[in-house]
């Protein structure tokens, strides 16, 4: 799961920033703006709120963000940024502290690159979707500043993924994208979110446990760490570029499985339909 | 905890720029929503720094007079359409005691067949801040149901037309919502420009007054267009009195309430906002003597206790205000 990460790197690289208990009327003020200091108590009721809350509903992408914020500490959220000090892109993108909004990317030139390319594909599944960058909830309950910009970043990167695995944004797609990140970036939230697992329909399912499954486990963990592709820089290579230098194999076109599937169900009906008018 | 939230900012974005010099110099992590709102802030002080710009709270921040307006209004619009669901959520369900009683202590209505002809007939009432139409529903339903008066009618006025929408989509599943006796206007509660003087008969404000930007204006609004022996009442959330119950209330308010919101109405700020603005309005006795000071009467015997011109409900986590027009005025 990611590169070599050895013990005494961990620790002489985490912040001393000591959990300080504190009540909730005498918070500590923010490490940055938006920036909500939560006791764990309250981490832990947030956690499970916004886990039921998300599985309700799924739409509710802040739920889901605030869930991933919310287990992210204490160990995961710090050995994801660990792991982007560990590597020269990952800490130019610290230092650089890139943003993706729909300011920083300009969509329309992005729309002009050339079928295959990163920025083309990722505006692709952007405009399917009909979203912009500008729809991910900023990071609020992470407490030290530079793990809450990596969570940022992770949250922004998102789409990129569907670009770099050309997994669809229905369900299914995005169960299997989720199985890749978890074992990529670790993220508890992500691992959590394959409960979603329980409302695909059994063919969806079987197909995630024979093909999505295990071509996300070993490509998330055998890969290099996906938090660490500067995506601005390499908007116009190739997403096969970037797939061989991550050592990610492409996943079955699940689009077109899908749509085979559909057409297959649709002729099966159109002879049953058929076959019932002959009969009378 | 009350010193203003942009010193604190301010102090750790000094943190932030200089821890900056070891890693090079770098843009100060900003989210997108935050940095609006910041702007906003910054916008309004600039502007009206040079001549001393008047400043408010904002539940514990601290803005200019000319943007509290517009920043309650961004609450309520966001708060609208759940606001009931929160308002359960938050109280546990028993702000509709605290609606029911109030109503009911007021006892609107005027039964025809008891009052004498000459009279007229049913009460003029106007609720303020009461956008999502909770009061004068059950203002209405009181006169109707237990007072025979087909006349009483309510004027809703509130200043958010989001609020006043949902109020008359509400209205539309009430028996009131044609017949002439429920009204919605927009207007400012410090500046009721549509209301004649000397013409309302009893003035409701549940939950609002610990919004508005000059409480007093409102107050002397209110005594303005209210008859001679009209009734002001106002229902407030108010100081809780027994120190352990505040304790745990306070608690329940800072952590449960905005945690509420995050989750049932994705909007943590917005609530809060409303419990600091609770912890910002003035006491019972504070409150009861802006009344006074505004020419009203106050129920009640003196001196200074429960009954003079408040009543506790919930041990104080709300109260009800009262005070009458005189006669003479």
């Amino acid at each position: 799961m990611g590169g070599p990460l050895t013990h005494s790197t961990l620790r002489s690289v985490s912040t001393s920033q000591a959990h300080r208990p504190f009540s909730v009327l005498n918070r500590p003020p923010p490490n940055y703006p938006g920036h909500v200091p939560l006791t764990s108590i309250e981490r832990l009721a947030l956690a499970i709120g916004s886990a039921i809350g998300s599985i309700r509903d799924p739409h509710r992408g802040d739920l889901i963000a605030a869930l991933a914020e919310a287990t992210a500490k204490p160990y995961f959220i710090t050995r994801l940024r660990n792991a982007m000090l560990l590597d020269p892109t990952g800490r130019r993108i610290l230092k650089d502290r890139p943003r993706i909004t729909s300011q920083t990317l300009n969509l329309e030139k992005l729309r002009q690159l050339p079928e295959g390319s990163v920025g083309r594909t990722y505006v692709k599944w952007l405009d399917r979707e009909g979203v912009t960058p500008d729809t991910r909830s900023a990071v609020r309950y992470i407490d030290d500043e530079e793990e809450a910009y990596v969570m940022q970043r992770y949250r922004e990167c998102h789409d990129f993924y569907h670009a770099l695995t050309s997994l669809p944004i229905v369900r299914e797609g995005e169960i299997a994208l989720k199985a890749f990140e978890f074992a990529n970036t670790a993220l508890p939230m992500t691992g959590l979110s394959l409960a979603a697992l329980a409302t695909l329909k059994r063919g969806e399912r079987k197909r995630f446990w024979e093909v999505y499954g295990p071509w996300a486990w070993e490509n998330g963990s055998r890969s290099k760490e996906v938090i660490n592709v500067y995506w601005e820089e390499r908007l116009e290579d190739s997403v096969e570029d970037v797939r061989r230098e991550l050592g990610i194999e492409a996943p079955p076109d699940l689009r077109e499985i899908r749509r085979r599937e559909r057409e297959e169900r649709r002729k099966a009906k159109e002879r049953e339909k058929a076959a019932k008018g002959a009969i009378v | 905890m009350n010193a203003p939230r942009i010193a604190l900012r301010s102090f750790s974005r000094a943190q932030l720029t200089s821890k900056s010099s070891l890693l090079g110099a770098r843009i100060p992590y900003r989210c997108l929503s935050c940095s609006t709102r910041l702007a906003q802030t910054h916008q309004f002080s600039a502007q009206n720094g040079a001549d001393g710009a008047r400043t408010t709270h904002f539940g514990f921040e601290t803005i200019s007079e000319d943007s509290k307006d517009d920043r309650v209004g961004a609450v309520f619009s966001s708060v609208a359409a759940s606001y009931d669901t929160m308002n359960d959520f938050m109280s546990l369900y028993i702000h509709r005691l605290w609606k029911d009683h109030f109503v009911r202590s007021l006892n609107p209505g005027i039964n025809p067949l008891t009052s004498s002809s000459s009279e007229p007939q049913g009460m003029n009432i106007l609720d303020i801040a009461g956008g999502t139409g909770d009061i004068a529903f059950r203002l209405l339903d009181h006169a109707t149901t237990i007072h025979n008066d087909q006349t009483t009618r309510v004027t809703v006025a509130d200043i958010n037309p989001d609020m006043l929408a949902e109020g008359r989509k509400r209205s539309l599943e009430t028996p009131y919502a044609s017949t002439g006796r429920l009204n919605f206007i927009e207007t400012n509660a410090e500046k009721l420009d549509a209301i004649p003087s000397d013409s309302v008969d009893l003035y409701t404000v549940a939950f609002g007054i610990r919004n508005f930007t000059h409480k007093d204006t409102a107050i002397r609004e209110a005594f303005r267009v209210l008859k001679p022996g009209g009734i002001f009442a106002c229902l407030e959330f108010s100081k809780v009195q027994n120190q352990l119950f505040d304790a745990v209330y306070k608690r329940w308010s800072f952590s449960a309430i905005p945690l509420i919101g995050q989750i049932v109405a994705g909007d943590r700020d917005s609530y809060q906002y409303l419990v600091e603005s609770i912890e910002k309005f003035p006491s019972q006795t504070e409150f009861r003597d802006m009344i006074r000071d505004a020419g009203f009467v106050i129920p009640g015997e003196g001196p200074d206790g429960e009954g003079y011109g408040w009543e506790n409900l919930s041990g104080g986590i709300a109260a009800i205000h009262k005070g009458m027009k005189p006669i003479g005025a």
